[in-house]
């Protein structure tokens, strides 16, 4: 404690030492923090319309916020803004420790998925304005927290990982392009667009009870490759396999959560029950 | 990774507001279901009774229909069964992947047809008591 008021004063008397590189860059820091908050204050008063987020805090690493609590940041609104646009603006202007996964912010790499007001949906693909306001913002449920609003997704991605999501065949057509036909294409569409944000997975009460369920969209996946022609008789038996086990296919009881909450609005149980009734029929022969 | 917070079943339950049709009918599903394994046993408790004697069987069923509540209870059973059943078609052609895309309308449709039954149900069981 003594050295630290100690350093504070040579700090302001020796201007060409060490320490005062640290304290330029120190004091150019609070600067832009003041900045930043002078900024969000003119923005505050110049915006008529602030958004309330009530955002979910957790730090196990930091003693004083271990203890989950919520947050309480007021953003200006902006025309178009996003849930992840205000999650972002509070970060940058009011707690730079506030964290939370993003990257392409157009629902494509899957990474913001959210629990916004009571329902899985995508931060950057759900605008304020359809949102009942203050907005409430938590982690995905069924997940383990690491921080914030960061989830564990090793889980969800051991499952995604177990369906073999890759192309793969042992039937090599003799020319040198392996075509899909038009209606095959255009019947594993949907399928293809999913963007393994884990938002489904969360929202399954299944899964949320049975650990080993595949889930929502590792069966998506699976589904994705199982109905692809171009992979042959002997592939799909065996995807159709791994999609039958003890925790595959046969674990849903059609909710339609994952349906309901899919960004992508990929038709996850009408896929599910597709590849139960796949499962059957190679089952079943009645000749 | 580091430790992780399990925020526990209040995620599930707490959030009963936000539940869309198809988790309702889940829940209800459940429920029914588990209702009706129920009363199978008083049922077959209550129909015992008649391998002592013909009138203890009759004595039984006619106190206990003597009592409100066994009749309230009735009706009870009625809507329990008639959504299972109702439902149970819903799910059928869930299983048969036709009109997934209405299976929120046919959950409404089956609660509004166990509604209507229930309702023109209760003067038969309440009636003359
Ligand atoms: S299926 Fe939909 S909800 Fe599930 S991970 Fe893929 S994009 Fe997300
Ligand atoms: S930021 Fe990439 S999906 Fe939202």
């Amino acid at each position: 404690m003594s050295t630290q008021i100690k350093e504070r004063d040579t700090e302001t008397e020796s201007e060409s030492s060490e320490e005062s590189e640290h304290q330029t860059r120190r004091l150019s820091e609070k600067r832009e923090r003041a900045d930043m908050k002078e900024r969000a204050d003119n923005d505050l008063s110049e915006h008529d319309e602030t958004v309330r987020l009530k955002v979910f805090r957790y730090d196990p690493e930091v003693e004083g916020k271990k203890d989950p609590r919520f947050d309480t940041f007021e953003v200006p609104f902006t025309k178009g803004m996003t849930v992840l646009d205000a999650l972002i603006y509070a970060r940058d202007h009011f707690d730079s420790s506030l964290t939370f996964r993003h990257s392409c912010r157009q629902a494509v790499c899957g990474s913001d998925a959210l629990f916004v007001n009571g329902r899985q949906r995508l931060g950057c693909k759900t605008q304020m304005v359809d949102l009942e306001w203050p907005v409430r913002i938590e982690p995905l449920p069924h997940a383990d927290v690491v921080k914030d609003l960061i989830v564990d997704m090793e889980h969800f991605y051991d499952q995604m990982e177990s369906v073999e999501p890759y192309f793969q065949t042992n039937e090599l057509p003799s020319g040198e392009e392996q075509r899909q036909s038009r209606e095959n294409r255009e019947k594993v569409k949907m399928s293809t667009r999913c963007i393994w944000c884990s938002a489904c997975m969360s929202s399954c009460n299944v899964a949320a009870g049975d650990n080993e369920y595949l889930g929502p969209a590792a069966i998506n996946k699976a589904y994705r490759f199982a109905m692809d022609e171009r992979e042959g008789e002997d592939m799909k038996a065996h995807r159709l396999n791994i999609i039958e086990q003890e925790h595959g296919v046969w674990r849903c009881q059609t909710q339609f959560s994952c349906t309901e909450v899919c960004p992508k609005d990929i038709p996850l149980t009408e896929h599910i029950q597709e590849l139960k009734r796949e499962a059957v029929k190679s089952n079943l022969k009645f000749w | 990774m580091s430790q992780s917070y399990d925020r526990g079943l209040i995620e599930d339950f707490g959030r009963w507001k936000e539940f869309s049709a198809g988790m309702w009918a889940w829940i209800f599903h459940k429920f029914t279901g588990w209702v009706l394994i129920g009363y199978l046993f008083t049922h077959v408790a209550v129909l015992s009774s008649a391998t002592v004697s013909g009138e203890v069987y009759t004595q039984t069923l006619q106190s206990l229909e003597s009592l409100l509540v066994v009749r309230v209870l009735e009706v009870g059973l009625l809507a329990v069964a008639a959504f299972h059943i109702l439902n149970g078609i819903r799910l059928l052609f869930v299983d048969l992947g036709i009109g997934l895309e209405a299976q929120d309308k046919a959950f409404y449709a089956a609660m509004v047809a166990t509604g209507v039954i229930t309702i023109a149900s209760i003067p038969t069981f309440l009636g003359g008591i």
